[in-house]
């Protein structure tokens, strides 16, 4: 039984920050039919301009604040300079886009910042808790709440607000949301400025956990892209299921089957899942346009 | 018909004139080297095109069968005791044969749910080949014996060039003729409109598969090209990141454009050779220019600049 | 019409590829070459090798250089990937004609690189852990590291010193964490060892406490080693602290001989033994240490100049420099074959690896004399009297 809870516990962390990376691709995705490669970036700045602000004497919540800052305007940089200009260009050339600039982001962490890993201390110490057995880092709990915290703020945004309306009408249909008078622009913008900052919060709760450096972000994004698919891309919830699932399955596999494989069974899982329901687990089941 | 067939003619006779002249402006072996290594990403970006380009599927775990090939030639010989040529056909049929067995389920799925399932695929084999390292030295790697052809060892970076640029033509002449083949129209029909190209009676999924065959196959004997080559194999050349590299060639070079991929290969390649005078700020430099081009050549390198062309010439 | 741009394109990549040449060396310099993984996920090693050659390549020209020639240092970086090495490889030989190479950060680019300086008879002293680098022995290739077998070795004797013997192994499937798992698997029969739990992480793993909660719950596991290099053993060393396992004894590699380590690790890292080379563990060793001289005035060079704390690593890139130096003045040439010939007489150099001493038959030339099995205590390198 603590073995089973250690295991859950493992998987339900990584998994929820995968799953907010998950929820990042799926916000712009949604937006403005880009799957952004990038997404990894905004979790290493989130991390790294984190570390470095509170190396520089900055208080933590500050710090954590100049962070998630300086990814939403990274965010709507990478919007209004790589991605508007190549407004109505083909889905490949958006991704080779964004992969560009996945590559950039890096190359100028590794410059302005350095090449060494970092650390943060646990928001509330480092003490690990006893469930059942099972011995729990406090930050865990931030990860998970944090985590649960974005999820219902963005459910509020948009099913609640305007704005968060004018979203979902967007990403329903882009023609018809400008023709019942929604700046698509504005609204693909605000999409990536909350999409880094979702991705940059992502980075600020797991870095005391998972420790974080200039190219922490290739994999990330991968998983997380990973999990939006298994979920069905386009779908928040999907999103947030698939990206507590792929952590799940990792740290089951590890624990279970064999910790070589793990990554294997975790894709494995996922291609039999996409083969059954090829549209992901929560995917629209829309009828294709010709 | 005969104007396309010309064209096709040209195109080769260019290439072939390319290869033939550049051994004369190159100052050293490393030149040759580089060279050699654009023919090979070529050859294994042209097959790609094939998937992408003309049947407009995608593939984000294309290194796999790149791995395969090349792990076909280091593997055969050392432990199987394979004559080197034989494991690079071996290596060509199992690409083969695993893209047909995993391409029927694998291409129901559509566009980024194919990426995925594909790159999950890519992970897989990557995998595999990095953890059994009884058979292939694990994440370092491990020697590929020479490859040795009716008696002749084949090495040296001018062999090379030779060798792999014999390959890039032969390539290049298979995936241009196959443009005007009923296969290649299916295929062009089939990324246009998947639905419109069935409603006129194409065999849509196993159109998509033979592609898909196709593609594996360019992938893996390319792969073995470079093992012999290097005479040195390791799983990077597998991995996800090769994969990426793979189809950014691809688009950056032009979907559906042999020539783009050749120019797409040649960039992409050379471009972090000469970028290294900037130290730290290559990776920075590099995006930088992906970005640029992307944006400005959205359709490809090569479709981008011959269209800019046509209408200068019609203006 | 198409066919026309076509051929402007194929001219414009040949122009791109010539532009990259170079102007011929002066008279009085010597080319020295070197591919380092200063990015991708082996930044960590290869950053301190680039600086440190950087720094003391400087140094020597300030004094005057070497046999009355300045070296040009000339160093790209690999990314972490083989074929970008061997590419780099080629470079250095064909266009950069250097006289000899230090570098190679990974073993993968290290084998990747062999075959390009034992074709072109050009001495290279790599900086790569991996056993397979010497072993065989091949006439152009040296290093400078311990080996992983080494290492192995170095923690099983002091497992035997504390009758321990049933242990369970946590490895990194990157490069160096298989090889070195490998390596241990291999001598664990020679020193008793009995392997009763083997788990593995992903070099990019941020969670190992599955693994760990294994190895835990495996009955009998009297100590824990932990092959593996960057972040990952800090992760595993932080896991292993939060599940409690501290009362049993747990070991890591040189893999993580540098302070950033204990740093990244904290609290946690308290009490874990690693075998390291003398360099970590400097202002501690007695005076009459041969090494101490070396190692102190390489670690003030180094932090004074990068403000960053030192590492074996860059120790490795010193020595691996200072080898060739040596020889180069000893064979008073920069002919590389004659200073092949003396970089495989080097007798009794004094590195921060440890006392070199190569012959025909070794290219390493370092016993297990030259680790020193350290414990971390108060956040800092403390020396295990031996016998405890």
């Amino acid at each position: 039984m603590a073995e089973f809870l250690q295991f859950l516990i493992s998987g339900l962390t990584v998994g929820a920050v995968y799953a907010l990376v998950a929820l990042g691709f799926t916000l712009i995705y949604n937006a403005s039919g880009v799957v952004n490669f990038a997404q990894g970036e905004f979790v290493m700045l989130g991390g790294m301009v984190t570390v470095f602000a509170s190396a520089a004497g900055v208080p933590l919540p500050l710090a954590a604040v100049i962070a998630v800052v300086a990814a939403v305007v990274i965010g709507l940089l990478l919007h209004r300079f790589a991605i508007e200009p190549a407004r109505g260009a083909s889905a490949v050339t958006l991704i080779i886009i964004t992969i560009g600039a996945s590559i950039l982001l890096r190359g100028l962490a590794a410059i302005v910042f350095d090449k060494q890993f970092h650390k943060l201390p646990g928001f509330t110490g480092e003490t690990p808790i006893d469930i059942l057995g099972a011995a729990v880092q406090p930050q865990s709990f931030w990860v998970l709440g944090g985590t649960a915290v974005v999820v219902v703020a963005l459910y509020v945004f948009l099913e609640h607000t305007l704005l968060g309306k004018a979203v979902l009408a967007t990403a329903a249909n882009r023609l018809a949301a400008r023709l019942v008078g929604i700046n698509t622009t504005t609204i693909m913008a605000l999409a990536f400025g909350g999409s880094a900052a979702i991705g940059a919060i992502a980075g600020i709760l797991v870095t005391p956990i998972t420790l974080t450096n200039y190219d922490v972000g290739t994999l990330l994004a991968l998983k997380g892209f990973a999990a939006a698919m298994l979920g069905g891309m386009g779908n928040p919830l999907g999103a947030v299921v698939g990206g507590l699932l792929l952590g799940l399955l990792e740290a089951f596999g590890a624990g279970y089957l064999s910790s070589t494989y793990k990554d294997a069974f975790a894709f494995l899982v996922i291609l039999i899942v996409l083969f059954a329901a090829p549209q992901g687990l929560f995917g629209r089941r829309a009828v294709e346009r010709v | 018909m005969g104007a396309l067939l010309n064209q096709r003619f040209v195109t080769l006779a260019v290439l072939a004139a390319v290869i033939a002249v550049l051994p004369l402006v190159f100052p050293s072996s490393y030149y040759f080297r580089v060279a050699s290594l654009v023919w090979v990403s070529a050859l294994a970006a042209i097959g790609l095109n094939i998937l992408m380009g003309q049947a407009g599927q995608v593939s984000l775990g294309h290194a796999a069968f790149f791995g395969i090939g090349a792990y076909a030639v280091a593997i055969g010989p050392t432990h199987l005791g394979i004559p080197p040529w034989a494991a690079l056909l071996i290596g060509a049929v199992l690409s083969a044969v695993l893209a047909y067995l995993v391409g029927r389920p694998i291409l129901r799925l559509k566009g980024h749910y194919l990426a995925i399932a594909t790159l999950g695929l890519g992970v897989l084999i990557a995998l595999v080949i990095s953890t059994e390292s009884r058979w292939t030295g694990g994440p370092d790697g491990m020697p590929v014996e020479r490859l040795t052809l009716f008696g002749w060892r084949v090495s040296g970076s001018y062999t090379w060039y030779w060798v792999t640029g014999a390959l890039l033509l032969v390539g290049t002449w298979i995936a241009l003729n196959l443009d005007e083949t009923p296969t290649g129209r299916a295929f062009r029909a089939l990324h246009d409109s998947e639905v419109a190209a069935q409603v006129v009676g194409v065999d849509v999924a196993r159109f998509k598969l033979q592609a898909f065959v196709i593609a594996a196959v360019y992938a893996s004997i390319a792969g073995s090209a470079l093992a012999f080559m290097n005479g040195f194999i390791n799983p990077d050349q597998a991995g996800f990141l090769h994969s990426v590299e793979l189809v950014t060639i691809v688009v950056l070079g032009g979907l559906g454009s042999v020539v783009g991929s050749i120019v797409g290969a040649a960039v992409l390649v050379t471009l972090p050779q000469a970028l290294t005078v900037f130290h730290e700020y290559e990776h920075l430099l590099l995006g930088l220019i992906i970005i640029v081009s992307m944006i400005f050549m959205r359709n490809g390198i090569v479709p981008s600049l011959s269209g800019l062309f046509l209408r200068r010439a019609r203006s | 019409m198409k066919s026309q741009t076509t051929l402007k394109m194929m001219l414009a990549a040949g122009a791109l590829s010539v532009g990259m040449s170079h102007g011929a060396n002066a008279q009085d310099t010597v080319k020295i070459g070197s591919v380092l993984s200063v990015t991708g996920p082996s930044s960590f090693l290869g950053e301190p090798e680039d600086k440190t050659l950087r720094l003391y390549v400087d140094k020597i020209n300030a004094a005057g250089g070497v046999a009355g020639k300045k070296i040009e240092l000339v160093i790209y970086d690999d990314g972490g990937d083989a074929n970008k090495a061997r590419t780099f490889a080629t470079r250095l030989v064909e266009d950069d004609e250097v006289i000899a190479m230090v570098g190679g950060t990974t073993t993968g680019s290290t084998m990747a690189m062999i075959p390009v300086f034992e074709d072109a008879k050009i001495p290279f002293i790599s900086l790569a852990g991996a056993i397979e680098v010497i072993d065989p022995v091949r006439k152009f290739v040296f290093k400078t590291p311990h080996t992983d077998k080494m290492a192995c070795e170095k923690i099983f004797e002091d497992l035997k010193r504390r009758n321990l013997t049933k242990i369970g192994l946590i490895s990194g499937t990157d490069g160096f964490g298989a090889s070195m798992r490998a390596q241990c698997v291999k001598v664990a029969p020679n020193y008793g060892m009995q392997i009763v739990a083997d788990e593995n992480y992903g070099p990019r793993d941020s969670d190992m406490t599955a693994q760990l909660t294994k190895i835990k719950n495996t009955a009998g596991v009297q100590a824990v080693v932990n092959p593996g290099f960057g972040q990952g053993p800090a992760i595993v060393t932080r896991n292993y602290a939060q599940l409690g396992m501290n009362s049993i004894p747990f070991y890591q590699s040189h893999g993580v001989a540098s302070k950033s380590f204990i740093d990244l690790a904290g609290a946690a890292a308290e009490g874990v033994r690693l075998p390291a080379a003398a360099l970590l563990v400097g202002d501690k060793l007695p005076d009459s240490d041969p090494q101490k001289k070396v190692v102190t005035e390489y670690k003030q060079a180094y932090e004074s100049a990068t403000k960053q704390p030192v590492s074996t690593f860059g120790g490795h890139a010193y020595d691996g420099l200072f080898i060739l130096v040596e020889a180069m003045k000893r064979a008073n040439s920069t002919d590389s074959g004659k200073i092949r010939d003396e970089i495989e007489k080097t007798k009794g150099f004094v590195g921060t690896g440890g006392i070199v001493n190569m012959s025909a038959t070794d290219h390493l030339g370092l016993d297990l004399s030259a680790f020193r099995m350290l414990e971390i205590k108060g956040g800092d390198w403390n020396l295990v009297a031996s016998g405890s």
